[in-house]
């Protein structure tokens, strides 16, 4: 007896010293936020997450291999104690969900009667599936028997439901779909993926130079689901109150309801959503993935610099924005004017991206105050270049640099810093742009006389947006058209009195397909005014590139803007990016947002060390997907598209107010009910559209 | 040698621990599901188990035997197993970082395999001598990794299959088993 107790008391002695002493020769610094973690952890070491039990799965998640939520059996108030342990800030680190392209729809028609075995990946493996739509679901939900959590279901419609709360975003299901229906993809993800030529894609995703789901946001507002819409926006533009307000929308170009009907009001949906947003008083949160401790410096804040900055913010790297002007914001702050996209709403949209962890600095310029040697001295990663098209085109005429005769985006850009500008009475702006109609109505609500445009080809080959000439012929700007400026006339007190113009004819068609313009002998014209803007085209300023600096080698076109990789937007300085107007040559705001996601692309690859991984299959918003572009579609109801509501002229020419309102919500819904889900919605062309959408 | 060689092949294939005699069952439905986890497992337990059934038979014949208190033995080696098993880890941990990340995890699952106890209770059973005992509990945890293996293999596919809903998952996993463990019938007439 004695010996057994000896014994037993002998062994629990022999094992406790031999591990107290082993604990304390075999420590290894374990990671605090481990144990923390897996406190958290429901501890049934069940193997759900598919690591080898709880710890496996905590030093996963503190490794950042696994996301907060891994665990199967954890509810959502510990997801995000575990996300503030592992420092991605609660709430913003966003969990896997399936996301389902195919709505379904009444069913397209069969091509062949199947018989065989009822699971998605056998019919798929027969000419790819009996229906005549082959890009949609199947419909034999091999993914409802791949999903572990009941998170899945064929709905009425015959296309898979999500359960949003169920969902784990283990990726079960996307793994056996064989049509890449269902995805579940991670954030970071579906920020950098481009438009694939194999993508359903609706034609006006294809035709957006930033790539927005289009028809998903307009689908969630459909369902009242604001907050989605916005947050689907944003995954691809960062700038919707103001894309909302001045985006020329070149996507309803290629609405598909417009081949029978009036295109969809894709632009005016896109500004209801956001003004919901910033009327609600809060902010929608925006989730970034977990920090990578890479900085890069962003040269020029405007669109493009904005949007670089927000996405690379979003994926998790550190940008810092140096602009030369003393607020950010780029042409759309200076060019653009107050009465198109108010300083108010601007500046709301400016701190939204801001708040996100974007330093900035302002009134610093690069070339004067810093160079590129300082910042790679300051210790940045990467640089990228957004300096848009701030050099005005002069007009090469004799007497231009007369007293009363100004630049356009000088000139715009003095009103936008309420500086006083010498203007007199009379004024003819020459140009047939954006900027020129920008000047000629902004000079309008200053109260002139008389304002013309000067331009030397025809309304039909006006740069401009439509709307914008519409508006400004409503506001009584006089348009000249076919006149070339010769020469301004000068008064006894050096001042403009006048600006000769010789008349044009148009001749052949030049590269372009525009026809030519020549001019008529003998038919010089002076028109009296006593102030001329010229707004005849603007190219990037890159005076900081001078030789003997490290920028010496950096390779700029023809037209001085700079030479990138379209795919990548990668200089020939591996480190050196750029988009926007200073990468394009004058464009769009949208093409500017579309530019600095490809390069916040390309840059997150750079900064991460990883090959650059191309997308062969990138559609190019050139390039259409041929099968997608009908010729005619059948069964369309006709209905109107909702109205823009303006300000009545007489208000709008005396004040800067915003001209362009926001439609109402009703209108917003019977718009949004205008769209045809385009690629999502199963295509039969005997049926009628509007019978077709699964209810909402 | 020849008993060797038939040793080893009745405890991998003829005696195997999990198909014939049923003891370790529990991690053999638990780790089962994905091929990666099962192989990790396997060297876990190969791992484990020889060291366990090392120590053991030292354990019995110079204290338990010599004292007379073979009826401490359960007791006795639960102890050891259990503080192996830690000290095991600890040691990899910090000595052989690389063999931790691939076993490590599954170390502390082993503590509640029984199919250790069972081999170490098994070689005193069969009054083996100490070189006897180790190539035993060495085959045994083979057979152990290469039932689980093939189970884990077995079972991949099976997930992939249309199974009616009753009998998903664990109920088909323990269905496959015995039909497993009759293929392992087979082995029998081998020796
Ligand atoms: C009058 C006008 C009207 C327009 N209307 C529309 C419209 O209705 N719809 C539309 O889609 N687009 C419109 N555009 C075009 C649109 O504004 C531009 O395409 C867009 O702003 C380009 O963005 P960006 O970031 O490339 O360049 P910018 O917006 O030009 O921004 C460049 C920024 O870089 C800064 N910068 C320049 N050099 C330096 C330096 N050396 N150091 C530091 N900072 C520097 C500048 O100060 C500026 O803030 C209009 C443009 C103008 C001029
Ligand atoms: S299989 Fe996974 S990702 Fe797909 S719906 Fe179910 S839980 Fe979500
Ligand atoms: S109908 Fe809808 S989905 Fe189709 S092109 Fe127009 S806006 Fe896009």
């Amino acid at each position: 007896m004695l010996a057994s107790i000896l014994f037993t008391l002998g062994l629990g002695g022999a094992c406790g010293i031999v591990l107290s002493f082993a604990s304390k020769v075999f420590y290894v610094y374990e990671d605090p936020r481990i144990a923390q973690v897996e406190n958290l952890l429901a501890g049934a070491n069940c193997g759900g997450c598919g690591y080898p039990g709880c710890s496996g799965a905590a030093e996963a998640i503190v490794a950042g291999k696994a996301p907060p939520s891994v665990c199967i059996l954890v509810g959502p108030e510990n997801v995000a104690a575990i996300a503030e342990i592992t420092g991605g800030e609660a709430g913003t680190a966003e969990a896997l969900k399936s996301y389902n392209e195919c709505m379904g729809g009444s069913r397209a028609t069969d091509r062949f009667i199947y018989q065989g075995v009822n699971k998605c990946s056998a019919v798929a493996s027969l000419y790819g599936g009996k229906r005549d739509c082959t890009i949609g679901c199947l419909g034999y939900g091999d993914c409802v028997r791949a999903c572990k959590f009941n998170a899945l279901a064929i709905g009425a419609e015959g296309y898979p439901v999500v359960d949003y709360e169920r969902c784990v975003g283990c990726g079960a299901c996307q793994a056996v779909c064989p049509k890449t229906i269902i995805e579940v993809s991670p954030m970071s993800a579906r920020l950098m993926h481009l438009n694939r030529e194999d993508d359903a894609l609706a034609p006006c995703q294809q035709t957006c130079p930033a790539e927005i789901d289009i028809p998903r946001y307009i689908d969630h507002i459909r369902k009242g689901e604001y907050e989605a819409a916005v947050n689907t926006i944003r995954e691809r533009n960062p700038l919707l109150l103001t894309c909302g307000r001045v985006c020329p929308h070149p996507c309803e170009t290629m609405c598909r309801r417009a081949i029978e009907d009036e295109p969809v009001s894709i632009n005016q949906l896109k500004r209801f959503v956001a003004d919901i947003e910033m009327n609600s008083g809060k902010r929608y949160p925006i989730p970034c993935a977990s920090d990578t401790g890479k900085r890069v410096a962003i040269i020029g804040g405007g669109p493009a610099g904005l949007s670089a900055a927000y996405f690379l913010r979003r994926l998790g790297h550190h940008p810092t924005i140096f602009e030369a002007m003393p607020k950010l914001g780029g042409m759309i702050r200076y060019g653009i004017p107050e009465y198109r996209l108010p300083k108010e709403v601007l500046d709301w949209e400016i701190q939204g991206i801001l708040n996100l962890g974007i330093d900035h600095h302002v009134n610093v310029e690069m070339g004067f105050d810093f160079d590129l040697g300082s910042l790679i001295g300051a210790g940045f990663d990467a640089v990228f270049f957004g300096v848009g098209a701030w050099n005005d085109y002069n007009l090469n005429i004799p007497g231009e640099d007369l007293k009363g005769c100004y630049t356009g985006i000088n000139f715009l850009a003095r009103v936008g810093k309420n500086e006083p500008i010498d203007i007199g009475k009379r004024v003819a702006v020459v140009g047939g742009g954006n900027t020129a109609i920008d000047c000629a109505r902004t000079l309008v609500r200053m109260g002139l006389e008389k304002v013309y445009l000067v331009y030397r080809r025809t309304r039909k080959e006006m740069p401009a947006n439509d709307v914008e000439i519409v508006a400004a012929d409503h506001e009584g700007i006089e348009f000249i058209f076919l006149a070339a400026p010769n020469r301004v006339l000068e008064d006894e007190d050096g001042r403009a009195k006048g600006l000769e113009y010789l008349r044009m004819e148009l001749g052949e068609p030049d590269a372009s397909g525009r026809r030519r313009p020549v001019p008529v002998e003998g038919s010089e014209t002076v028109l009296e005014v006593d102030t001329i803007i010229s707004a005849i085209g603007q190219n990037p300023n890159l005076s900081f590139k001078q030789p003997g600096t490290r920028l010496d080698q950096l390779e700029i076109t023809r037209w001085n803007t700079f030479e990138v990789n379209p795919e990548t937007c990668q200089t020939n300085v591996p480190y050196i990016f750029a988009a926007g107007d200073s990468q394009t040559g004058p464009a769009t705001v949208v093409e500017a947002i579309g530019g600095a996601r490809r390069a916040a692309r390309a840059m997150d690859q750079f900064l991460r060390g990883k090959p650059f991984i191309g997308e062969p299959r990138a559609l190019l918003s050139q390039k259409k997907i041929g099968e997608s572009i009908f010729e005619r579609v059948p069964g369309i109801k006709q209905t109107k598209r909702a109205e823009m509501p303006e300000l009545p002229v007489q208000e709008r020419i005396t004040c800067f107010d915003e001209v362009d309102l926001v439609i109402n919500e009703a209108n917003a819904m019977k718009e949004s009910n205008r769209c045809l889900n385009c690629c999502r919605l199963c295509y039969d062309p005997d049926i009628s559209i509007d019978t077709k959408r699964p209810a909402a | 040698m020849g008993d060797f060689t038939v040793l080893i092949i009745s405890s991998i294939f003829i005696n195997n621990i999990i198909l014939a005699q049923y003891l370790g069952a529990c991690p053999f439905v638990g780790t089962s599901k994905k091929m990666e986890t099962a192989v990790g497992m396997a060297g876990a337990v190969v791992f484990v188990l020889t060291m366990a059934g090392m120590i053991t038979w030292i354990i019995n014949t110079y204290f338990l035997v010599q004292l007379n208190i073979e009826f401490l033995r359960t007791i006795a080696f639960i102890m050891v197993i259990a503080s192996l098993v830690q000290f095991v880890e600890m040691f990899l941990k910090k000595s052989i970082p690389a063999l931790y990340a691939g076993l490590g995890i599954f170390l502390p699952l082993i503590t509640t395999n029984c199919a250790v106890m069972g081999v170490c209770l098994l070689n005193v059973q069969d009054e083996l001598t100490f070189l006897q005992a180790i190539i035993t509990s060495a085959a045994y945890a083979v057979g152990f990794g290469v039932a689980l293996v093939l189970f884990a293999g077995v079972r991949e596919r099976i997930n992939l299959g249309r199974v009616p809903s009753p009998l998903r998952d664990t109920s088909i996993g323990l269905v496959t088993a015995g039909m497993l463990a009759m293929a392992f019938i087979g082995f029998r007439g081998m020796v």
